[in-house]
């Protein structure tokens, strides 16, 4: 099959999906359910784009396929930040309750971070970037160990908030926030667009990119700019889930076989927009809700994580 | 012409490439040989902008390297390393395109393609261009290599140790092909060789490096010389002529 019948045959497919989620045993409740449904699906269809997107994209930079953003340590901050406000401040703080607030201040400390990262790290010239990862594992190490230690200390009452926040969830979005959110990822995806001829380039090796006129330190970094916006944007939307890009980025290059980043990116976001809207679907009908869909995911994850590294270990 | 100009790399306190200056002749095949460690390497990726250099400056046809923009860099110089790894399976044709990307930045015209065919051609690769780069040999990826950066038709071409891993047969049938660029389409080609006897046959030019500082600069004759040789690799290397060519017979020196 060619790749752009699969990437149609993956389109219909996740529109028929979301179709299903927003109209099944609606019982003509087109005022109240249908808005609250869209909102939700539209979350998940952000946060599929951001985190497929991020994950194809950090995988190509750092020319590895089972690395997923997190390894940055973003997802760890956002725990911590969660934590250390709730222990400090209360879960009655504005910052908790109010879900604007917390979501601006979650995306900004993130970002300042990441900037922060690759300033200090692209300072001294031009670093490895297997360095970057390095401290990153390091530093995301020391922001959970940090904040298992006041989960440890805090309140059992408050720690229920805390523990909430660990596991992403689709259940109570602000719809104020998804607005906000698409039109951040719009500007920053039309910002990148122009560096996305460049990726194909840059999958064959630093040398052979620079060889063939990529700026590629440039490119790098701005790469890596965005991919530090998305994952802040879908970890402060929906709570830390970049586990999930490891799975669609890597069925997107098994399906297509192609070294096309237009075709692989579209690939893993159909993908997940149908992970994560026919996942939801199903803990909502399914199990009713007595469980979480990211509790699925990582199952699923962690169970094709261990396949890949075999797979790989087989190959090597 | 590319001239060097007091080129220096250091990395921490040792410098590996020390006050370098030296001019590359235009349509010739210059050699850089020298022991392990002298820096010839370091040298090519400096002037290739794969590595930066501390201090001095690389002037390709009298523009520096450092003014120039990427894509523009490109299209002037190509560079192949001794390694070429990837994590993405492409066939001999997507690769040989991938020359063009300085051009057409991945869109390719009627152009693109019939350079990409007279390349593949040129290389002998037509009949397997849809072969996978991992299914090939060592000799036959090394040629699809080079089929993407004669693609790129670039005036200068640099070489880092093109016949690494290849046997006889593959050696000989690309150091042909380097002199043909040269002889029929008027390149420009620099390359590090290890076997000086594939230098003395092939080059116009050998330059001679070690500890990271040039010791030799000149035509071919006068540095495949038993004096001269003996300052590069402190070594006593008897040369035998024989149909012309100059053999450096150091096997048993």
């Amino acid at each position: 099959m060619r790749n752009s019948i699969k990437l149609l045959v993956f389109a219909l497919i996740a529109a028929a999906v979301c179709a299903i989620y927003l109209f099944h045993e609606l019982n003509g409740s087109f005022g109240y359910a249908l808005p609250k449904r869209t909102i939700k699906v539209l979350a998940m269809i952000l946060t599929g784009v951001t985190i497929a997107y991020a994950t194809v994209v950090f995988q190509t930079i750092t020319h590895n396929k089972i690395l997923t953003p997190s390894i940055m340590g973003l997802d760890s901050l956002y725990l911590l930040l969660q934590t250390l406000i709730i222990f400090f401040l209360g879960s009655g703080h504005i910052i908790i309750v109010n879900k604007q607030v917390n979501f601006l201040l979650s995306v900004v400390v993130m970002i300042v971070f990441a900037l922060f990262l690759y300033k200090f790290l692209f300072k001294k010239g031009n670093q490895p970037i297997y360095f970057l990862l390095l401290v990153g594992i390091i530093v995301g190490t020391f922001f959970s160990s940090i904040s298992t230690f006041f989960q440890v200390l805090i309140d059992p009452n408050e720690f229920q908030i805390v523990q909430d926040r660990m596991f992403a969830s689709f259940n109570n979005i602000n719809s104020d926030l998804v607005w906000l959110a698409i039109g951040i990822v719009a500007l920053v995806m039309i910002y990148a667009w122009r560096f996305l001829k460049y990726l194909d380039v840059l999958s064959l090796g630093r040398d052979t990119a620079i060889n063939l006129g990529v700026p590629y330190d440039s490119i790098v970094k701005k790469m890596l700019i965005v991919v530090a916006v998305f994952i802040s944007i879908s970890t402060a939307l929906v709570g830390p889930i970049t586990f999930f890009g490891l799975i669609v980025a890597n069925l997107s290059y098994q399906f297509f076989k192609t070294y096309k980043h237009n075709i692989l990116i579209t690939g893993a976001i159909l993908m997940s927009i149908i992970a994560l809207v026919g996942g939801q679907w199903v803990v909502e009908r399914v199990f009713t809700f007595s469980t979480t869909l990211s509790v699925i995911i990582n199952f699923i994850g962690g169970v094709y994580f261990i396949y890949l590294l075999l797979k790989e270990r087989k190959a090597a | 012409m590319i001239q060097v100009r007091a080129l220096s790399k250091l990395y921490g306190k040792k410098s590996v490439v020390e006050d370098v200056t030296v001019d590359i002749q235009p349509r010739k095949i210059t050699s850089f040989i020298g022991p392990n460690g002298a820096g010839k390497s370091t040298l090519l990726s400096m002037v290739s902008r794969l590595l930066d250099s501390d201090t001095g400056e690389v002037l390709i046809d009298k523009a520096d390297v450092k003014k120039m923009k990427s894509n523009d860099f490109a299209k002037k110089v190509s560079i192949l390393k001794q390694s070429n790894y990837m994590n993405v399976r492409l066939t001999i044709r997507e690769l040989v395109s991938f020359g063009r990307f300085p051009y057409s930045k991945g869109r390719l015209t009627e152009e693109d393609v019939r350079i990409v065919d007279q390349s593949l051609e040129y290389m002998h690769l037509t009949d397997m261009q849809d072969s996978f780069l991992d299914e090939l040999s060592g000799g036959q990826r090394q040629r699809a290599f080079i089929a993407m950066v004669i693609a790129q038709d670039t005036e200068y071409i640099l070489l880092d140790e093109p016949l690494n891993n290849l046997d006889m047969k593959h050696s000989v049938q690309i150091m042909k092909i380097l002199r043909r660029l040269v002889d029929e389409l008027g390149k420009t080609v620099v390359i590090v060789l290890h076997d000086i006897n594939f230098a003395s046959v092939y080059s116009d030019r050998i330059v001679a490096m070690k500890d990271g500082k040039v010791v030799k600069d000149g035509p071919t004759e006068e540095i495949i010389e038993s004096a001269a040789l003996k300052e590069i690799y402190d070594m006593d290397i008897p040369i035998q002529k024989m149909d012309g060519c100059r053999i450096c017979v150091y096997f048993s020196s």
